[in-house]
């Protein structure tokens, strides 16, 4: 702690004495010469901070196990950053010269952040629709002959089989196979998820919006009441009570999880949709349609939905991040995906406490790590495609 | 002035209306369940008659407006009934030693949550303020970009992710904080923030992001008005005119996002209190789930809807409050 203070104390004076250097060697450049002490100083503090990242990352990778232990997750998220960092250049590259001439206009003007995203997602759908090739063994299959709780690691000094390079779970089922299948699992649930949210949401928002009145106000009142209650807490209370109703009509939790999240999620999408549609049916177009005759359907899904797909697209990736993650959250209590579904939320809860291990064999701690981080980077990856479509369609430069 | 009295007196209104909607809801949500209390406490081998006696004990065989009316009459003065989970026999069988209510349950671990809450809050507030006003300084720059990559990766990333992450680097490989928050009810003030600090920064790191970017948007929002020109004319350093000329006209909006960070802390610590073992109400909240335990379920929820809906009230008021043109109308 004091060391800390103390460099960014000296942090100050090499800031001051950079500037200076600056100045002297350029004589004056403008650009020395306007720079302001924070400038200078947020230059010295990223040398300084990349400086003992590579110094770090050297550390991972040296001989004594117990200095590279120590600095191995270190290692593994520099190594995962500059992996991932090149892929989505070359991924943007591809798409710049491969594609039709819409798509490599799109990729020109695209930053990395959002190629990454794209390039993730793609990656995430990939293994959720070819799992069952790609996992070495079922979801939930409990391998015969083998020993259940085998490490992680594939080190059979530590307890570990490399045919099971991330072990084996507390009943016997391969781990790696389990994270694989999640990638449907839990993805798949949120999508379903989300679809449902947001066919609700969506058509009760352009209902409201073309009808108004009283069915408006209502529904509209019902919204506000529900977005009163924290989501998390509402869905954490009403599974209680879909718990208890599951067994006796004999339909599983899961579905009982998707509808209620779906329910909850789709106010925010009805807000949306509402707003949306309000301010298209006052065009003339719609009044046109109206004065052919068209029915409520046609209004609604040939006339308003076209012109809100957009904004609505943008919120659907919002959403759909948002429900991804409650779900995650859910499961991690332990009252969303049910077993014997492989999901991540679960696997996070269930191989939690191997993280104290990561001193002595980080590889143990590396499955709720990884679980854990799959669901992060899908979401960061759909959030950053997301930011940058809204960015895209506000024409904001600043 | 008399204007602004009326907007806030009908926001508050409407805020008390929409506390007991919920409460409403909530209610009726619980009584949705199949059977009722009774036979939950008493189980399958229940007895026909000591299941109406409890029934008739509990005021079960009232209808469901007056039993919803006692109960939000109870809970108005802090009475939410007794849990059945922890020493309700207690209770029915006369020695009424107050250990199985749920008031008695609750009251010191919302007290810690609160505190949780307090110290995140703590922390998050000047340093979000800060990195915002920095971003908005030196926008488009690689600082800005950094920024930036790094709160939308915290904002999207589960709580659990950025917990044991956390746990990983500041517990296990560098032990400088425990991992674990046992909290006692008479433990020194710098012990129990030690415990709380690593559950406090999971969830900086979470809401930080959050108003770190509705600061430097509000900010930048500003900065094309005509008097930021005229004060970058007159000479003024950027970060003067950001700091005094900028800010007091963004801090609407950022009231707002403070708040609405606030309640969002507050019914945020669910998972984070689970992964530190927290002794808070989220942590209170998730066993009674898993337990059924109703009586502390439907207390906690709307304790936590109650929470939700006054700090977004206060949200409501402090920008009509903060708004000028409201204050002082023409």
């Amino acid at each position: 702690m004091i060391w800390f203070a103390a460099a960014l104390v000296s942090f100050a004076a090499l800031a001051w004495g950079f500037r200076l250097a600056g100045q002297a060697a350029t004589g004056r450049a403008p650009y020395f010469r306007d720079m302001t002490f924070g400038v200078a100083y947020g230059y010295i503090f990223a040398v300084a901070a990349l400086a003992w990242l590579v110094w770090a990352y050297m550390q991972g990778r040296s001989p004594d196990p117990a200095v590279a232990n120590k600095f191995f997750f270190l290692r593994i998220a520099v190594e995962g950053f500059v992996v991932f960092a090149i892929g989505a250049w070359l991924f943007r590259l591809l798409g710049r010269n491969v594609g039709t001439k819409g798509t490599k206009r799109l990729f020109r003007s695209m930053p990395l952040t959002a190629s990454f995203g794209i390039m993730m997602i793609l990656i995430y759908v990939f293994v959720a629709v070819f799992a069952s090739f790609l996992a070495p063994y079922g979801q939930a299959e409990i391998i015969r002959g083998v020993a259940a709780n085998i490490m992680p690691g594939g080190d059979i000094a530590l307890g570990g089989n490399p045919d099971f390079p991330l072990g084996t779970d507390q009943i016997g089922r391969d781990i790696l196979s389990r994270l694989i299948y999640g990638a449907q699992n839990t993805v798949g649930i949120a999508f379903a998820t989300t679809v449902i949210a947001f066919m609700l949401g969506g058509s009760m928002g352009f209902l409201a919006a073309t009808l108004g009145g009283w069915l408006d106000q209502l529904l509209s009142r019902i919204v506000d009441v529900l977005m009163a209650i924290p989501s998390l807490i509402f869905a954490l209370l009403l599974m209680t009570i879909a718990s208890v109703w599951a067994p006796r009509l004999g339909i599983p939790q899961t579905y009982f999880m998707i509808l209620i999240i779906a329910v909850i999620d789709s106010t925010r999408v009805y807000r949306l949709s509402r707003a949306v549609g309000q301010s298209i049916v006052v065009m003339d177009y719609i009044e046109a349609a109206k004065l052919r005759g068209e029915g409520m359907g046609y209004l609604m899904f040939k006339e308003i939905l076209p012109n809100a797909t957009a904004p609505l697209l943008a919120e659907f990736g919002l959403r759909f991040c948002f429900v991804f993650l409650t779900i995650a959250s859910l499961s991690f209590l332990g009252v969303g995906i049910q077993p014997p579904l492989a999901d991540w939320g679960t696997m996070v809860r269930d191989l939690g406490g191997f993280v104290n291990f990561a001193q002595f064999a980080p590889m143990v701690a590396t499955p709720p790590l990884l679980a854990a981080g799959a669901i992060a980077l899908l979401a960061v990856a759909v959030n950053f495609v997301v930011d940058w479509m809204l960015h895209r369609s506000s024409g904001l430069k600043d | 002035m008399g204007n602004v009295l009326t907007i806030i007196l009908q926001r508050l209104a409407l805020g008390f209306l929409t506390l007991l909607v919920v409460s409403v809801v909530i209610f009726v949500a619980v009584n949705l369940l199949p059977g009722d209390f009774a036979q939950s406490i008493l189980g399958q081998g229940a007895t026909p008659e000591s299941v109406a006696a409890i029934r008739r004990d509990l005021g079960l065989d009232q209808p469901m407006v007056a039993r919803y009316f006692s109960w939000l009459g109870g809970a108005l003065q802090g009475d939410f009934g007794s849990s059945f989970a922890q020493a309700s026999f207690a209770n029915f069988t006369g020695s009424d030693s107050g250990a199985g209510s749920v008031a008695q349950q609750i009251a010191p671990r919302f007290a810690n949550t609160m505190f949780l809450a307090a110290v995140s809050a703590a922390i998050a507030v000047p340093f979000a303020l800060v990195l915002g006003v920095l971003a908005a300084l030196y926008r488009n720059s690689i600082f800005d970009r950094a920024t930036n990559i790094f709160t939308l990766s915290s904002i999207s990333s589960p709580e659990f992710f950025l917990a044991y992450v956390l746990i990983l680097f500041l517990a296990v490989l560098n032990p400088i904080l425990p991992s674990v928050s046992n909290i006692f009810a008479d433990m020194a003030f710098s012990d129990r923030l030690e415990k709380t600090l690593l559950p406090a920064l999971t969830l900086t790191l979470v809401v930080t992001a959050h108003m770190m970017r509705m600061t430097r948007a509000a900010i930048i929002n500003l900065l094309s008005s005509p008097y930021i020109e005229m004060a970058r004319l007159k000479g003024m350093s950027p970060l003067r005119v950001i700091v005094h000329h900028a800010l007091p006209n963004a801090l609407a909006p950022i009231i707002n996002v403070v708040a609405i960070n606030l309640a969002y802390l507050i019914t945020g610590v669910v998972v984070v209190e689970v992964v530190f073992v927290y002794p808070g109400i989220g942590q209170l909240f998730v066993d009674s789930v898993k337990f059924r335990d109703i009586p502390v379920v439907q207390a906690c929820c709307l304790i936590f809807a109650a929470a939700y809906i006054l700090l977004n009230l206060t949200a409501d008021i402090m920008s009509i409050l903060s708004n000028p043109r409201l204050r002082h109308p023409k």
